[in-house]
């Protein structure tokens, strides 16, 4: 009986320790909620993003600009002009005559490649073998100008070996049949949508909390907090809960879009994907609180959560670039960045289908990250308590 | 007037124990660690040989895969599902699988296939693997014909001989067409972030309400706001120009002078949107995020990672709001190009054209009543 | 001669009518007492007077200026103090009472003797160099106080300034405030302690956006049979609807 009284005392406690903390919750929430603006732009944000980088950043080639500098004008150099124009990956943007022409073109930017035929191209062709073309091109952007150099080296190539056909000679030919594996279209979206996923998560989440705890320290209202019979853990905790749901309406609408609109193909476990970016949310909610512990002021919460942040994540993440094109030593730095982890882990559920044993890895590197972060915020927070 | 409130914001400056730090170190670092990692460089793509031939020809083949810069071995497979779950496990990057009778069939027939798999999930990556080790493939059946069509009588096959040439950038290095780009990225978040954050500070703080009740003149008090801006932009440009030249060796082939009035241009015009941000956001946390929100979007879209010309139509008209477009055109151009002020007379009056847009805006909105 | 006059003024945000048709005038060298429970209307009527704020109807004349054309003449003529404390807290004392000399364009040699002659009429002559948010609550708002009228102006605006402030710096702060009206500077103060009213040589109480009362603290204590202002301003704050506090 006695025992029974007690364990009836404790619930009651727990009770209305847990009345507390929703009453808490409900404050915050009708915080942010209050300022409509702030609220619809960081719904609305994430949305256009996607958007706009799904469908903009793409790295296919397509109607590179060249300029033919032809002074033969015959069927070979047409023909092979025409096979470039025909092609998804040129456009025939100008016929110049001299290579002064080609010049200040280049320098004016106005073309990628130039296309110069020596004279009487066809004739040389057939006879002393010196006919002769020079693919020019700007290597301001090197991988575009490689590719453009390759693909008009190809297609020059099949021009010739379709006219040996025709002319009867047909010489040992390997013919590579090339398969796209994952993404058969080439879709600049495949990686950048589990990009951009990473990059608006972890900077509207990281971003909205700093501040949301920095505020409350600037205002001095949190010093009301810490006196109230709340734990520590408790008060960031509710600061975070709040932001937790934004995020998860931000990453439904980031996924809906990208199997909508972007049609980045969902091809292993939903279960897992979600898993995966709650666990990254999460990350970052706590990477703001740690930014918030450290800080005094918001103007430098925001510089740091927006604008420091803002680099590795785009820089080291692998978003854009490679990380194994990287030196050793940053390859190690960008072991801290969480997005990497992230990226690697969606683009393996997402589009290749890989189970949770393939990510479990990455899966488990963002756990102790959010431990780590976490359990330092929270010793942080406590120091300043005593 | 507008000496006493610089004097003010000078000071508030160097007062704040974050920022000039940021100012001090962010440029500096970015333009030493950023070039490095800006690599798109494609090599070393680790590639998943199955070769069921075994014949000279066939190795003769692998071999000279192997042996260009592009690829790595990653394994020898028997059979293409395991090479298949090799990809899958990121241990490989592509596939290629040589069939029996390869070299037979070849000589014979006089046509074979070889099969290549490709994990486009990047497609940069993918379309680059694939058109090189197409390149080596063509490469090495010339050379098989050649050896097999040798008396000149055969020469009647129409023969081109096809020339690379690669101007401004001859060795192809990826950190020359970064840089360029890396200086304006740092120039616009700093000429953007700053000034917006700066104003809504002190609307949030109660200072700025004070401001309105004095005689100050909006115009005197924005310049008071914008011309520290402008001056830590001037300074980020020759710090990154100069970190450039350190660290890389690499110095403009064009004339610095040429590049000034560019920048000065542009940070006028971001500082101008920075503006614009602070007059309609009431809160520090809403001016970070539509800023943050503005810079990325221009950024993306602007060519500064991404050729420009392949993004889709509609991109490319919501590029061509972007000022950074234009910047990183002109940085570009004198970086590898030597381009003088004449020949970027058009992104000239483009920039231009920018600043009084996004000032004007600023100075219309901005409401000392409302 | 009146300095301040306002006919019929409004100001509705909205549906919500903050300031109803306010009528009344304010002469120079008076201290004005501007009463009313939080969300009365004070600080907006107050800030249609100052220029901040465009009335949306009705007309009010400050130092002879009107407030909606002549919004750039009356800051010259005025000095404000708000209920958000406003000076720079990164600035030493010294050096915000130079930058607000020198908005109001004070010559750079009669700067110094300002800075020094406030500095010792407030007795902080050891804080000069003191960084603004370093000071106690109280030597703020005195340190703000002077500088609003660093200009002499004809009206200060002064907005709850002594909000939060211990008694004994009140006290202070509204010698300040005498010392300033004997120079001939009006001043509209709004505050919520009643004691302060009694203070004042004309008060007018603020209910749901009208002036309900307006008189010297005796008659109105008089006129509603009160001892303390306290007393009238209580019964005169029970009609009103949307009383808050």
């Amino acid at each position: 009986m006695k025992f029974f009284t007690c364990w009836q005392g404790k619930r009651r406690r727990q009770n209305r320790k847990f009345a507390a903390f929703s009453s808490f919750v409900h404050k915050e929430f009708l915080h942010i909620f209050r300022d409509m603006w702030t609220t619809l732009i960081l719904l609305l944000l994430p949305v256009l993003m996607t958007v706009l980088f799904g469908f903009g950043i793409t790295t296919e080639i397509k109607n590179g600009k060249v300029a033919v500098l032809d002074p033969s004008k015959d069927v070979a150099t047409q023909g092979i002009v025409d096979k470039l124009a025909t092609s998804e990956y040129f456009t025939i943007a100008y016929r110049v005559n001299t290579e002064q022409e080609i010049d200040d073109l280049f320098k004016q930017s106005k073309i990628g490649m130039a296309i110069v035929f020596n004279e009487k191209f066809y004739e040389n062709m057939l006879h002393t073998g010196q006919a002769q073309i020079l693919l020019l091109a700007d290597a301001t952007d090197p991988n575009t100008a490689s590719m453009l150099n390759t693909y008009a080296g190809m297609l020059i190539a099949s021009y010739q070996m379709e006219l040996s056909k025709n002319l009867g000679t047909t010489p040992l030919q390997i013919t590579p049949e090339l398969r796209l594996l994952y993404n058969p279209t080439m879709k600049g979206s495949y990686s950048t949508a589990p990009g951009v996923l990473g990059l608006v998560l972890i900077l509207i989440c990281a971003m909205m909390t700093s501040v949301a705890i920095v505020k409350e320290k600037q205002m001095g209202t949190m010093e009301v907090l810490l006196v109230s019979p709340l734990r520590p853990i408790t008060i960031i905790l509710a600061k975070t809960i709040p932001y937790f749901v934004l995020s998860l309406v931000n990453l439904t609408s980031i996924l809906l879009l990208s199997y909508f609109l972007l049609e980045v193909p969902f091809v292993g476990s939903f279960l897992l994907l979600i898993a995966v970016c709650l666990l990254y949310i999460f990350v970052a909610l706590a990477f703001g609180i740690l930014i918030s512990t450290l800080v005094n002021s918001q103007l430098v919460a925001m510089l740091i959560s927006g604008m420091v942040l803002m680099l590795p994540v785009i820089m080291l993440s692998g978003l854009l670039f490679p990380v194994n094109n990287m030196p050793l030593v940053l390859q190690w730095f960008s072991c801290v960045v969480p997005a990497r982890w992230f990226i690697t882990a969606i683009k393996s559920v997402m589009i290749k289908g890989a189970g949770f044993d393939a990510i479990i890895k990455e899966f488990l590197i963002l756990l102790g990250m959010a431990v780590v972060l976490l359990g330092v915020s929270i010793k942080k927070f406590k120091n300043r308590l005593e | 007037m507008l000496r006493y409130l610089l004097e003010k914001e000078i000071k508030l400056f160097f007062r704040n124990p974050f920022l000039p730090k940021l100012v001090a170190l962010l440029p500096f670092i970015a333009l030493a660690i950023f070039p490095l990692v800006a690599n798109l460089d494609i090599k070393d793509l680790k590639i998943a040989v199955i070769d069921q031939d075994k014949s000279p020809y066939s190795r003769q083949l692998v071999e000279k895969v192997l042996s260009s810069p592009y690829f790595q071995l990653s394994g020898n497979f028997t059979n293409y599902a395991e090479a298949q779950r090799s990809v899958e496990d990121d241990r490989s990057d592509l596939i290629m699988e040589i069939p029996a009778y390869f070299e037979r069939d070849l000589v014979k027939e006089g046509n074979v296939q070889v099969f290549v798999a490709i994990n486009a999930v990047d497609g940069m990556k993918g379309g680059m693997g694939g058109s090189y080790l197409t390149g080596i493939l063509t490469d090495f059946n010339n050379n098989i014909r050649a050896e097999w069509i040798q008396t000149p009588s055969r020469l009647s096959t129409p023969h081109i001989n096809v020339f690379s040439a690669f101007r401004f950038n001859p060795t192809l290095r990826y950190i020359y067409f970064m840089i360029p780009a890396l200086i304006v990225m740092i120039l616009a978040m700093f000429s953007g972030f700053l000034p917006a954050l700066n104003i809504v500070e002190e609307k949030e703080n109660g200072t700025i309400e004070q401001m309105n009740v004095t005689p100050v003149k909006k115009s005197t008090f924005i310049l008071s706001k914008l011309i520290p801006y402008w001056v830590i932009g001037f300074l980020i440009v020759n710090v990154c120009v100069l970190v450039a030249w350190l660290f890389y060796g690499f110095w403009l082939r064009g004339s610095l002078l040429t590049l000034y009035p560019f920048t000065i241009i542009f940070t006028f015009t971001f500082c101008g949107l920075g503006l614009v941000v602070s007059n309609y956001a009431n809160a520090l946390q809403q001016a970070m995020i539509i800023m943050f929100f503005f810079i990325t979007t221009f950024i993306f879209l602007s060519g500064l990672f991404t050729p420009f010309d392949n993004m889709p139509q509609w991109a490319q008209v919501i590029g061509n709001i972007s000022p950074l477009k234009y910047i990183i055109q002109v940085t570009r151009m004198v970086y590898l190009k030597g381009a003088v002020f004449t020949e970027m007379l058009p992104q000239f009056a483009a920039l231009c054209l920018q600043a009084v847009f996004f000032n004007g805006w600023a100075i219309l909105s901005y409401r000392k009543r409302n | 001669m009146m300095t301040i006059k306002a006919t019929e003024l409004t100001k509705t945000f909205g549906n919500f009518t903050a300031v109803d048709h306010i009528t009344f005038a304010v002469q120079k060298g008076e201290i004005f007492g501007f009463l009313g429970a939080n969300g009365a209307g004070k600080t907006t009527a107050m800030r249609m007077l100052c220029g901040l704020s465009k009335p949306t109807s009705g007309e009010a004349t400050v130092a002879g200026f009107d407030v909606r054309t002549q919004s750039e003449q009356i800051k010259k003529n005025i000095g404000y103090m708000s209920q958000k404390f406003a000076l720079y807290e990164n600035l030493k004392v010294w050096e915000n009472i130079r930058l607000y000399a020198g908005i109001y364009g004070i010559k750079g040699k009669e700067i110094g003797k300002r800075i020094d002659m406030i500095l010792e009429q407030l007795g902080f002559e050891k804080e000069k160099n003191t960084l603004v948010k370093e000071l106690p609550l109280g030597w703020k708002q005195k340190l703000a106080f002077s500088v609003s009228i660093i200009h002499e102006p004809q009206i200060v605006f002064l907005d709850e300034p002594t909000g939060g402030v211990d008694p004994v710096t009140r006290r202070q702060f509204w010698e300040l405030i005498y010392q300033a009206a004997d120079r001939g500077i009006t001043a509209f103060v709004t505050t919520h302690y009643m004691d302060e009213a009694e203070y004042c040589n004309r008060v007018s109480i603020m209910v749901d956006g009208r002036i309900d009362a307006l008189d010297t603290p005796k008659n109105l204590k008089y006129q509603y049979n009160a001892n303390t202002m306290d007393e009238v301003f209580h019964m005169l704050a029970r009609k009103a609807k949307t009383a808050k506090s």
